[in-house]
């Protein structure tokens, strides 16, 4: 027992920290000392690792810490502290001298500053701290960085720090330290890596390399190629995420036109406006929420607009239908520019009620902020839930269309109008069903595209030829081809966009449907069937 | 009398013509003497507003024209044609820039938008465009050779009815967005402005503007008569019976695609002649003329006009666009509400236009 409480102690003694105070001597050259010997008691303070040093050195940037005598205080709105010890000091002395911190010492104190909060108690002040120290730091901070390895237990901040430490010792220390230290480097995935890599690699004005020695030269290249690599398979997947979320979006957009056009040949140019309709009906929604809805719930919005949002398109879509475009069946031509003269009534009419500005529809808690799964690369979760949306309405549809009567109805009309109709299909109803079920898709777009773009008058406008160009691209008449079609346009566009911009990219794709459809006029996947054009 | 004369006589009637004839005097006369003789201070005086704006409307008006030839008598929509109406605007406008010489912002021999952009010569599409002849050149040439290319791919792949009007639409949309870029050497969004002279004489001074607007009047005129030949020759019926019944017209031994080609690459050419005409008239030259909405205008003022009579998209081109200049001055709210509505309401109530209304209602038995 009495052993037990022995080494109890013992380990007490050997954890237990020295009495709370920084090192007197180094706290006096700093408050007295030149220039040079402030700038060297900065160092000496910060290899102690005392996180309470942290607050002297902010006091020293803003001129707040003054010396009475012997003593070196901190003084704030007539508040005095003592800088060693931490107690408070009353009352004030009255024979106080500032201590001026001029430029050098100010830089000199910042970078103190970020290399203390390596050991600082909070974890979210270490992890921005070893964050920020990525890039390189001073020599100087070394032995401060491996104390802090030595304490570190977080898995997240440990590989930093250790980063941190390969990326000061690639420039000091022996050979063989710098060669290992290189080697670590060649491990990381870091961008902030790269630099610090590129840094050893330069040349002098005259061409002659800065870094003398070939082996290390050598390595350093060896670990550049390894990160180069890292960093580019991080790129590609960024890329390909970006490919796909664009490929959701168009396939969305796409959607409903291709149902529509499918069903009744009737191009929608108001589709883009349809859209249009559901973001506003989302940023309704999301009012509606704002004003009657205690802020908990408020999230919840999203998940009524959607089906808001379906409603209304679809609704407004089966006016549509009734009202005009049903007396201009044969006519597909007409059709467009009755459904032209639409979208323009639509948007005239958004821009009387909502005015013409955007309006904001924010994202809700869930979907902000993203997925890092390298340095720089950031998978946004707004992005992937409309991905994941976007296979689900794919999914709705396919059952809907395979799996239902409507459906059926939808597929027969489709392949054979007049003989559906024979057989005893209401074809009139079907017609604006299909029409509301096109618009209402077309709204769901509306409703992704609030969550990841401007909601205005003229949303639709810039998707339009998009869904264009995916369905004729595509083929009519199955989702297959829709879906290939807004994949592949996605992947392309964006893969352009890398090499040579947003506008290089677009105008590529654009140019290349046209010959695309020139080649092959009934787009990738068409319906095989007996029709004839007259 | 002589082959030429005979031609002439044929193409309109006694009544045709003296209409024509009354319309030539007002354009001809009646214009320059009411805005260049009569004193503004008068009642009479046409302003030169009115003949921007009527001049103006005259371009719109062959373009309309191009329009119906080929989609009144070929039924070939395309909502794509306001990128030839701006590709002669931008060769016309890229001869007038030269000639703005060191007049400019800058006093360089460059462009302003050149030199604004660090640009120390002209590209290789500037090359001879000080010579009025070459630019005229371009003006016919570019639209002509920009609509065969893409007519020969598009009509040998037997592409047609909503599928070809949607790849004109990307097309321009497309060039609208190439246009947009400053690199492209047009002077990206802010394109051609601020010019000075035409063949020497200034660009801003009456007579200038009254001879460019007798000059576009001639033109609408001759085009008119143009294309009244074609449509009332073999050519324009084959048009015809291909707008009608396409597959048994190419059953019957003509080959479709040449006849498509040519009305195509004609009525694009006559709409960068239109295109050249309205920019030293307009005084401007930018992208937005290329965009979709421009091209789709198009179609509305031949179908409010009447397809396929010729004179109906004038008058087509001339009401919509008088409408729209009245009312986004006075109610610029309610302007894109009535141009919807008259999209929908022509569409479905008015299939032949206002011509065929007027031939409806001359025609209610006693």
């Amino acid at each position: 027992m009495r052993g037990f409480l022995i080494i109890i102690v013992l380990a007490m003694a050997a954890f237990a920290r020295p009495a709370a105070a920084l090192d007197p001597g180094a706290v006096e050259r700093l408050a007295f000392g030149e220039s040079d010997e402030k700038v060297q008691a900065i160092s000496a303070l910060v290899a102690e690792g005392d996180p309470r040093a942290i607050d002297l050195f902010q006091a020293l940037s803003e001129g707040e810490v003054q010396t009475a005598g012997k003593r070196v205080l901190i003084v704030r709105a007539d508040q005095a502290v003592d800088a060693l010890t931490g107690d408070k000091v009353s009352p004030l002395p009255a024979e106080r001298e500032d201590v001026v911190a001029n430029n050098r010492l100010r830089a000199a104190l910042a970078a103190a500053v970020a290399a203390l909060r390596l050991v600082s108690a909070d974890r979210a002040t270490r992890l921005a701290a070893a964050r920020g120290l990525a890039g390189g730091a001073d020599e100087a901070i070394l032995p401060l960085v491996k104390k802090a390895l030595e304490k570190e237990t977080d898995a997240e901040i440990r590989p930093l720090l250790d980063q941190i430490a390969a990326t000061i010792e690639i420039r000091t220390g022996s050979k063989e330290a710098r060669i290992a230290a290189l080697q670590k480097l060649g491990l990381s995935s870091n961008p902030a890596t790269k630099t610090a890599l590129l840094s050893l690699l330069e040349r002098n004005p005259d061409g002659s390399p800065v870094e003398a020695d070939e082996a290390i030269r050598i390595e350093a290249e060896t670990s550049l190629r390894a990160v180069e690599g890292r960093l580019a398979w991080g790129q590609r997947a960024g890329l390909l995420f970006a490919g796909i979320s664009l490929g959701s979006v168009l396939l969305l957009a796409a959607l409903g036109l291709a149902i529509t056009y499918g069903l009744m040949g009737v191009i929608n140019m108001a589709h883009g406006e349809l859209m249009m309709v559901g973001a506003y009906t989302t940023y309704t929604v999301q009012n509606l929420f704002r004003a009657h809805v205690p802020e908990s719930a408020f999230d919840w919005y999203l998940v009524c607009a959607v089906p808001a949002s379906f409603a209304v398109a679809a609704m407004v879509g089966m006016v549509l239908e009734r009202t005009v475009i049903r007396w201009l069946y044969g006519r597909p031509l007409e059709t467009l520019l009755a459904t032209w003269g639409i979208s323009l009534i639509l948007i005239q009419a958004v821009r009387t009620v909502f005015g013409a500005q955007n309006v904001q529809v924010e994202n809700p808690a869930f979907m902000s902020g993203g997925i890092e799964i390298l340095a720089g690369v950031v998978l946004p979760w707004n992005r992937i839930v409309i991905i994941l949306f976007a296979a689900a309405v794919l999914a709705g549809m396919w059952l809907l269309l395979m799996r239902t009567r409507l459906g059926l109805f939808v597929r027969g009309v489709t392949q054979n109008r007049a003989m559906a109709s024979c057989v005893g299909v209401p074809t009139a109803r079907v017609d604006t069903w299909a029409f509301g079920l096109g618009c209402g898709i077309a709204g769901l777009a509306g409703c992704a595209l609030s969550q990841i773009g401007n909601v205005g008058p003229d949303l639709g406008q810039s998707y339009i030829v998009d869904s264009f160009m995916v369905v004729v691209f595509g083929g009519v008449g199955q989702l297959a081809g829709t879906v290939y079609a807004a994949l592949v346009l996605g992947l392309v566009n964006k893969f352009i966009e890398s090499w040579s911009g947003a506008v290089i990219a677009k105008i590529v794709v654009l140019v290349f449907i046209i010959f695309f459809i020139q080649r092959r006029p009934q787009g990738m996947f068409a319906l095989k069937g007996r029709a004839v054009e007259a | 009398m002589g082959p030429l004369a005979q031609i002439f006589t044929r193409l309109y009637g006694t009544r045709g013509w003296i209409a024509l004839g009354v319309f030539a005097i007002v354009l001809f006369v009646g214009f320059p003497l009411f805005n260049l003789v009569v004193p503004p201070a008068s009642s009479f005086h046409v302003s030169a507003y009115w003949v921007t704006l009527i001049g103006k409307i005259m371009c719109y008006a062959i373009v309309a024209l191009a329009m119906d030839l080929i989609w009144g008598y070929c039924g070939i929509l395309s909502l794509g044609h306001g990128l030839f109406f701006a590709l002669g605007g931008y060769a016309m406008g890229m001869h007038l820039m030269r000639q703005i010489g060191r007049e400019g912002q800058y006093q360089s021999d460059l462009p302003d938008f050149m030199v604004f952009l660090d640009w120390k010569e002209l590209p290789w599409h500037w090359w001879n465009t000080d010579q009025f002849w070459w630019a005229a050149l371009l003006v016919v040439a570019v639209p002509g050779l920009v609509a065969f290319v893409f007519g020969y791919f598009a009509f040998r792949s037997r592409v047609k009815g909503v599928y070809f009007s949607i790849i004109t639409q990307a097309l321009t949309f497309a060039a609208m967005l190439l246009f947009f870029r400053n690199d492209t050497g047009f002077g990206g969004n802010n394109g051609f402005t601020d010019f000075k002279r035409i063949l020497g004489f200034p660009i801003a001074v009456p007579e200038t503007r009254m001879a460019l607007f007798m000059i576009t009047g001639a033109v609408l005129i001759g085009t008119l008569l143009v294309g009244r030949y074609i449509a009332r020759s073999k050519l324009g019926r084959v048009l015809t019976a291909i707008r009608d019944a396409e597959t048994r017209v190419a059953f019957c031994g003509y080959n479709t695609v040449h006849y498509k080609l040519f009305i195509w690459t004609f009525s694009a050419m006559l709409c960068g002649v239109a295109g050249a005409l309205y920019v030293p008239q307009v005084g401007i030259i930018n992208p937005s003329e290329m965009s979709p909405a421009n091209s789709i205008e198009i179609a509305i003022w031949v179908a409010v006009g009447g397809r396929g009579t010729l004179i109906g998209p004038i008058l087509g081109a001339g009401l919509v666009n008088y409408a729209k200049s009245v009312f986004t001055v006075q109610f610029p709210e309610y302007w894109l509400f009535i141009l919807g509505l008259l999209f929908i309401l022509v569409t479905l109530f008015l299939p032949q236009g206002v011509v065929g209304l007027l031939a409806k209602l001359g025609r209610k038995p006693a």
